[in-house]
């Protein structure tokens, strides 16, 4: 959608700065491109929206919207950055911790993790309040170069829209139904299906947790030099404005 | 319900064991609905119905045959209660769980079943006869306990009837002799009427007293579709589901959309818990649900429209085929209806197969179009780009037979009842404690309390308006209106007197919404099963004040951010029960001396390991000489 740009932009504001945007654009797809982030999990450059993760939620025209599927309207005033939304941002992302095994210090995605890193910014410091719900699903490493951990997925789907639609292949799906859905793959097992690591569903960018896994590569970059070692999430999109 | 680390849910390792189903009866499946993935749901259904599972074999088939994937197949075959990926007994039988059967003898009623069958809730027999589980509200709430056996429905079960149905059953009579030996030579309309009881119990002016035949479709085929949403949007009426949207403003977007083809479809997924209003209509009143859709078809110029049927009603089946049948017969569905070139169109029954979120207007698109129940995201809203992309208009049943009879009395005898915003009747589904449970039909703007005294629920302690979504009051709020500013409700009025443990009552509809849940969004999937988590605190009677902040901060987040109408009204038998019964939780929270808040409740987290070790323990078991 953001490359169909047409003439008629139309302008809103985002927490008070003026955004320019086109129509068809959704609210997070002008922030961006205008230099304002919006926190988000489930949704990810070059992939279909989805709106599943609600990470997103921003208050637009009075009413609590996703902003990666909420269209841009003229003249709109978009909450973003206050109290209210990040503390049900946190609130979102406590959730995704609790629902699955996220055990930082262990983890091969650690530093590199956008809900570590969401984590982090959302300033998730103090002591959470939810149950862990410790679910213990089988490891799959059947196949030769990859692992999923699906204790780890957060349900963004990210890998689901990147097999389909960028590879073309379809290796990844939800199944199940409210707590019991998750993704799975299209088969017994990952080595039954035709999965490779050159896949752009299994790269470092799809999968935002350790779930996917590219087997000998673990633990590679020092620490101090990892995605997020450095600046919080979003920052790529902020310094645009500077 | 258990979660989080439960294996269940359908979708784990345990497969279908039996003999793999031959490829070319799969194959013959697919094609009797033209090989169309949009049929996924009636495949599945009919794989299921002959070889009692979706195995990962017939998966492949189905996929090969419907040009998907065989994880496409699998998401919708482990999303629907009644698909099962293991195979469940050739007679399956499901008792209704809701809170009303409960506190009327579920228990006794599933001993029974469970002593003579030799299978727990949840197993199927070794050699494959029956299988026994739960599922929650079928419908039934006026006539509990009930049951479904296959496509038979069972009510008003006790422990010796449910003894004397399942001896039968094991003896080998089939579940429709249960209902009649001579079940072969009743008509559709005996069939149902004899399984469950209508229990009407007051008709009124619009859709139960008299109903000429075809009054309204007679008119609407005399004027313009433009008077026709005019009319519509005159009598004030609104959507007879729950949510209330105005129905004639609704018709008129569908059919200002330009579009090659529109849609029309009727919402007969009548879910929520104690709502059995479009159960009566579809059963004494289904000319009129049809004449009704044919009056929004001329309006919004749709040829096709789709009456989607909760799973838990197919008993009802026949019944709906039989009519839509003579209607065709008698040229008011199909080519040129009642002779007027051009006036084409003809509704097609999908069947659900156990999802309450299928109600949801965008999830019930999804699942028509073969898909899992999920809502889909809006905008686009499904009047402009609805069932296959194409404009729809996705109306509920009992709106639909308003819509009928509005067209034949006219906007202003419709608009005249009822009161300002809330026009016209509403049939109402009364259930629980009271004498008289059933269906009435009455003028909106009735109190509570009228209502009460008229169904001989005076006793009444607590009252659960609009079902689990909706809102639980107490006694002094029984002064309150039934419209849609006050209390509204899609016809769910649930009674329960002062036995009644108001935190069960929570808990039971918390864990409905955690079964019924899509799973889609973070907030609904996850949120409600730590608020599910949280009451069970307070049951135990381990919570702490600050629990009850945490309930409302919990519940805020949940409504706030979830994607559609289940996540935004799940936490309201928390929220409704801490406003209107604040000393029921207040009475169950101790304050902790060191000020510290227990997150953690170490008896149940050991429990595990404890049973594994077979070991007691002297400071956690409440009675250790048990």
């Amino acid at each position: 959608m953001s490359g169909t740009k047409k003439e008629t932009g139309f302008s809103f504001t985002i927490d008070g700065v003026e955004i320019t945007a086109y129509a068809g654009q959704t609210i997070m797809e002008a922030a961006d491109e205008a230099g304002v982030y919006i926190p988000r999990l489930c949704d990810h450059q070059g992939l279909r929206h989805q709106g599943s993760c609600r990470v997103c939620t921003v208050k637009a025209g009075g009413r609590s919207v996703a902003a990666c599927t909420q269209p841009a309207a003229p003249g709109q005033a978009v909450e973003n950055e206050t109290k209210h939304l990040n503390k049900m941002r946190r609130d979102l992302v406590e959730m995704l911790f609790h629902e699955g095994n996220h055990l930082c210090p262990i983890c091969e995605a650690s530093g590199n993790c956008e809900l570590q890193a969401m984590a982090y910014r959302l300033d998730m410091t103090e002591t959470t309040r939810f149950p862990y719900l410790e679910p213990c699903r089988a490891l799959d490493a059947s196949h030769p170069d990859i692992a999923l951990d699906t204790n780890r997925c957060i349900s963004c789907g990210r890998c689901i829209r990147a097999s389909q639609d960028v590879d073309g292949k379809g290796i990844f799906g939800y199944v199940g139904r409210g707590i019991h859905r998750r993704v799975a793959v299209n088969g017994e097992s990952l080595a039954e299906t035709d999965a490779e690591v050159s896949d752009h569903a299994i790269s470092k960018d799809v999968c935002p947790v350790g779930c996917i896994i590219r087997k000998r590569v673990g633990f590679v970059t020092p620490i101090g030099e990892r995605e997020f070692d450095n600046g919080l999430i979003g920052h790529e999109i902020e310094e645009k404005r500077k | 319900m258990e979660n989080g680390r439960s294996s269940s849910g359908g979708i784990d390792a345990s497969v279908c064991e039996m003999a793999p189903v031959p490829a070319a009866e799969i194959a013959e499946i697919c094609k009797t609905y033209g090989n169309d993935k949009h049929r996924m749901l009636d495949i599945l259904r009919d794989v299921q119905d002959q070889y009692r599972c979706v195995a990962p074999s017939t998966m492949e088939r189905i996929a090969e045959a419907t040009g998907l994937t065989r994880i496409e197949v699998e998401g919708v075959a482990s999303f629907y209660s009644f698909l099962s990926l293991t195979p469940k007994g050739r007679t399956s039988i499901r008792l209704c769980d809701d809170i009303v059967d409960r506190y009327t003898g579920l228990d006794a009623v599933t001993s029974a079943f469970e002593e003579v069958l030799d299978i727990r809730v949840g197993e199927t027999s070794p050699d494959g006869a029956f299988s026994l589980e739960y599922t929650p509200c079928i419908g039934m709430c006026d006539q509990t306990p009930a049951a479904m056996i296959n496509d038979v429905v069972m009510t008003k079960l006790t422990s010796e009837t449910a003894r004397r149905l399942a001896e039968a059953l094991k003896s080998g009579q089939s579940p429709e002799h249960l209902v009649s030996d001579r079940f072969e030579a009743l008509t559709p309309h005996e069939r149902v009427t004899r399984m469950v009881d209508n229990n009407i119990r007051h008709a009124g002016d619009v859709l139960l007293g008299p109903v000429p035949e075809e009054a309204g479709l007679n008119h609407a085929a005399g004027i313009t579709p433009t008077q026709i949403i005019t009319a519509i949007e005159e009598s004030g009426l609104r959507g007879c589901g729950g949510a209330g949207f105005t129905t004639g403003r609704k018709w008129r977007f569908a059919a200002s959309e330009r579009a090659e083809k529109h849609f029309v479809i009727c919402n007969a997924d009548e879910g929520e818990p104690g709502t059995f209003k479009d159960r009566v209509l579809l059963t004494e009143r289904p000319h009129l649900v049809f004449e009704g859709m044919t009056i929004a078809a001329r309006a919004v110029g749709a040829s096709n429209g789709i009456l989607y049927l909760r799973g838990e009603y197919v008993y009802l089946r026949e019944l709906l085929e039989q009519v839509l049948e003579e209607r065709r017969r008698r040229g008011l569905l199909g080519k040129n209806i009642l002779g007027i070139k051009g006036f084409n169109f003809d509704v097609r029954l999908q069947l659900g197969a156990g999802a309450y979120i299928c109600g949801e207007e965008g999830a019930l698109i999804s699942s028509c179009e073969g898909l899992p129940g999920e809502p889909k995201t809006r905008p686009p809203f499904p009047v402009n780009r609805g069932y296959l992309g194409y404009p729809t208009v996705v109306n509920n049943v009992e709106t639909f037979c308003h819509a009928a009879r509005i067209l034949d009395r006219g906007a202003k005898w419709f608009h005249d009842m009822g009161t300002e915003g809330s026009h016209g009747t509403k049939l109402f589904s009364v259930c629980g404690d009271c004498l008289n449970p059933g269906i009435y039909e009455l003028p909106y703007g009735h109190t509570v309390w009228e209502v009460l005294e008229r169904v001989g629920g005076e006793d009444a302690a607590a009252v659960q308006v609009g079902g689990p979504s909706g809102t639980m009051i107490a006694r002094d709020s029984f002064h309150r209106k039934l419209t849609f500013d006050d209390l509204a409700t899609g016809g769910a009025i649930i009674i329960f007197n002062g036995d009644r443990n108001i935190l069960e009552i929570v808990e039971y509809y918390m864990s409905f919404f955690v079964h019924e849940s899509c799973g889609y969004c973070t907030p609904c999937r996850v949120g409600n099963v730590f608020l599910q988590k949280a009451i069970q605190k307070f049951r135990k009677g381990l919570a702490n004040p600050e629990d009850i902040e945490y309930l409302k901060d919990l519940s805020g987040t949940i409504i706030e951010t979830s994607r559609c109408g289940l996540g935004m009204t799940s936490p309201n038998p928390v929220l409704t029960t801490l406003q209107n019964f604040p000393l029921v939780y207040s009475a169950v929270t101790k304050p902790n001396k060191d000020g510290i808040r227990d997150t953690f409740d170490i008896q149940s987290a050991i429990d595990g390991a404890r049973k594994i070790a077979k070991r007691r323990s002297y400071i956690f078991d409440r009675d250790f000489t048990q």
